[in-house]
């Protein structure tokens, strides 16, 4: 054997090593997801039966069924879908508003606002959670859409995020627009605003995200069945010493897919949303 | 004259495109910041609503002699010391699997992603359900290669390991997807010309991947450890802090705090004392990066 065949067979190895890994890390996040699907398939009978069955025979559609018979798992999916909505809507108002005053309109202290802006990222939200929740109160809005979505509406990390998007584009345009007497607010929503479309996107799928994944406030502000986000209606199906596994997953699912599917059309988007909230540390 | 009524005007646009933004902040964020504050040298019971009692620093007193802090604090450094360094290295591992010139790497990178997407609510139940010691999948499985498995959530020693190793499984796409970030800002030039001088595959990584991806780990590191101190959401639905007491993190404690006990002044210090922790390791982590972080 020569010596290039030699080496041949040492990188195959290793290319074999690596699909190897892969292929194990893969296995090892899909499979709990398999085996979610898999239980929602069941039938109650079956749910318990060891060994476990992977692949639920006979499948059925039951638990799904009966999970929107039992609970007002619709309304909870409208109420998913409208507060991420709004607050994907409030977010990219506010944040592209106050995000072009920092990037544009170099007023005396911006920087100091800024600062201050980026202070609050550093804020746990326990921190606000308690007088946020007594102002609720005071206000009246628990157990109410405002006082579920208001709180997520204004946020500094979007800002920060659309400032550095704003701040790359050359300022030639506004320029000659300014030369013609065009308003800060034409420039914002004529030229600003559509040369920033990643960036506007990269926000609207991470804020959408966020809102529909989050828990702590939703769980504290909301009581009645009717008002409760999908992952908080989630919570409540897990009884403590009894619980319907099949019911359960059916909900995971329901609350999942809507994610899964958002990733498949946004993946660029959803990934630099990530990325950039990793940098902002 | 023309030119004051210029200022003013731009300070009105100012104003118009900050207003929005800056009002919601102050009142959703600044002012419950300030009052979390005031609130901690005082007691207030959310049934009581119109007594105030002002304690002075009574509050910061209890906390140095309650138990139940230092038990949350305990578990909490706990969390972080099992979690941290898996998810580091499994996330980085898997950022360097991903940044070969693999078939099908899309579609793995889509399956790590998944749990970063999913609902924490969600994947907790599924891992409840995975980690039940009856009929769950992981207890099945320990079983074929001849092993009794411990019933897990519902064991003290093995409830916190359970949801590190949730916790692990969770968060390795996200850490992936930041070291990939910076893995593929490395210029390839450098390889290159390592390559020339002999360096096998292992002097590639260390002394020119691990090095330029050093500000990236000192990064991630301080993310995954604010995150860690502030961990809650699988915790409440995994074992809301038992059994025993086992998983009461700092976070479940504030909630019983205010949400169980009604002790909504006692519930901020502890929340004040949690931001200070994690305001003094950011600090901490700044001042220390200077020794091990390369910058190029």
């Amino acid at each position: 054997m020569n010596k290039s065949s030699l080496q041949r067979i040492r990188k195959g190895l290793s290319r074999g090593l690596l699909y190897a890994l892969l292929i194990a890390g893969g296995l090892v996040m899909i499979v709990p997801f398999a085996w979610m699907i898999s239980t929602s398939l069941k039938s109650g009978q079956y749910v318990l039966s060891m060994p476990p069955q992977l692949i639920p025979n006979p499948a059925t559609l039951d638990s799904y069924r009966r999970i929107f018979e039992l609970y007002p798992i619709g309304r909870m999916l409208f109420n998913s879908l409208f507060v991420a909505g709004l607050t994907t809507i409030g977010q990219l108002v506010t944040c592209s508003m106050a995000a072009y005053a920092f990037a544009r309109l170099k007023f005396r202290g911006h920087n100091f606002v800024f600062l201050l802006y980026l202070a609050t990222l550093m804020v746990p939200f326990q921190v606000t959670i308690t007088p946020l929740f007594i102002m609720m109160r005071i206000f009246g809005w628990i157990n109410t859409y405002q006082g579920l979505i208001l709180p997520g509406v204004f946020s500094a990390f979007g800002t920060f995020m659309l400032r550095q998007a704003f701040m790359t584009i050359p300022t030639e345009y506004e320029e000659a627009a300014y030369m013609d007497g065009a308003s800060p607010l034409t420039i914002f929503l004529k030229i600003i605003l559509p040369l920033s479309k990643p960036a506007l996107a990269t926000l609207s799928v991470f804020a959408f995200m966020g809102s529909w994944n989050s828990f702590m406030w939703p769980l504290f502000i909301v009581r009645e069945e009717t008002l409760m986000t999908l992952p908080v209606g989630l919570a409540t199906l897990q009884g403590r010493w009894l619980t319907e596994w099949n019911l359960v997953m059916a909900g995971a699912v329901i609350t999942v897919l809507p994610m899964l599917l958002l990733y498949l059309f946004a993946q660029k988007y959803l990934v630099q949303g990530y990325v950039m909230s990793g940098l902002k540390g | 004259m023309s030119l004051q009524r210029s200022v003013v005007k731009k300070y009105l646009w100012v104003a118009f495109f900050l207003f929005p933004s800056l009002a919601g902040l102050l009142v959703f964020l600044i002012i419950p910041m300030l009052s979390s504050l005031v609130l901690t040298f005082y007691e207030w019971d959310p049934l009581i609503p119109t007594r105030f009692i002002f304690l002075g620093f009574e509050n910061y007193q209890t906390l140095i002699k309650d138990t139940d802090f230092w038990d949350a604090l305990r578990h909490t450094l706990f969390f972080i010391v099992g979690y941290i360094p898996l998810v580091l290295v499994s996330g980085l591992s898997v950022a360097l699997l991903m940044n070969q010139k693999l078939i099908g790497r899309t579609f793995f990178r889509g399956a790590f992603f998944m749990p970063v997407i999913s609902a924490w609510v969600a994947v907790a139940l599924m891992w409840t359900w995975i980690f039940n010691p009856k009929f769950g999948i992981i207890n099945y499985l320990l079983g074929l290669i001849g092993i009794t498995g411990p019933a897990w959530l519902y064991d003290p020693n093995w409830a916190m390991p359970a949801i590190i190793l949730t916790s692990v499984w969770k968060d390795t796409g996200f850490i992936m997807i930041l070291f990939l970030s910076s893995l593929q800002s490395i210029p390839n030039e450098y390889y290159e010309a390592s390559a020339l001088d002999g360096a096998n595959n292992w002097a590639k990584f260390r002394y020119i991947t691990l090095p330029l991806l050093s500000p990236t780990v000192f990064f991630t590191l301080i993310i995954s450890l604010i995150n860690s101190f502030q961990v809650f959401d699988q915790v409440w639905i995994m074992t809301e802090g038992g059994p025993a007491g086992a998983t009461t993190v700092l976070v479940q404690q504030i909630v019983n705090n205010s949400f169980r006990y009604g002790r909504m002044g006692y519930a901020a210090t502890l929340s004040w004392v949690l931001f200070l922790i994690v305001f003094a390791v950011t600090i901490f982590q700044t001042q220390i990066q200077k020794n091990w972080v390369t910058y190029e």
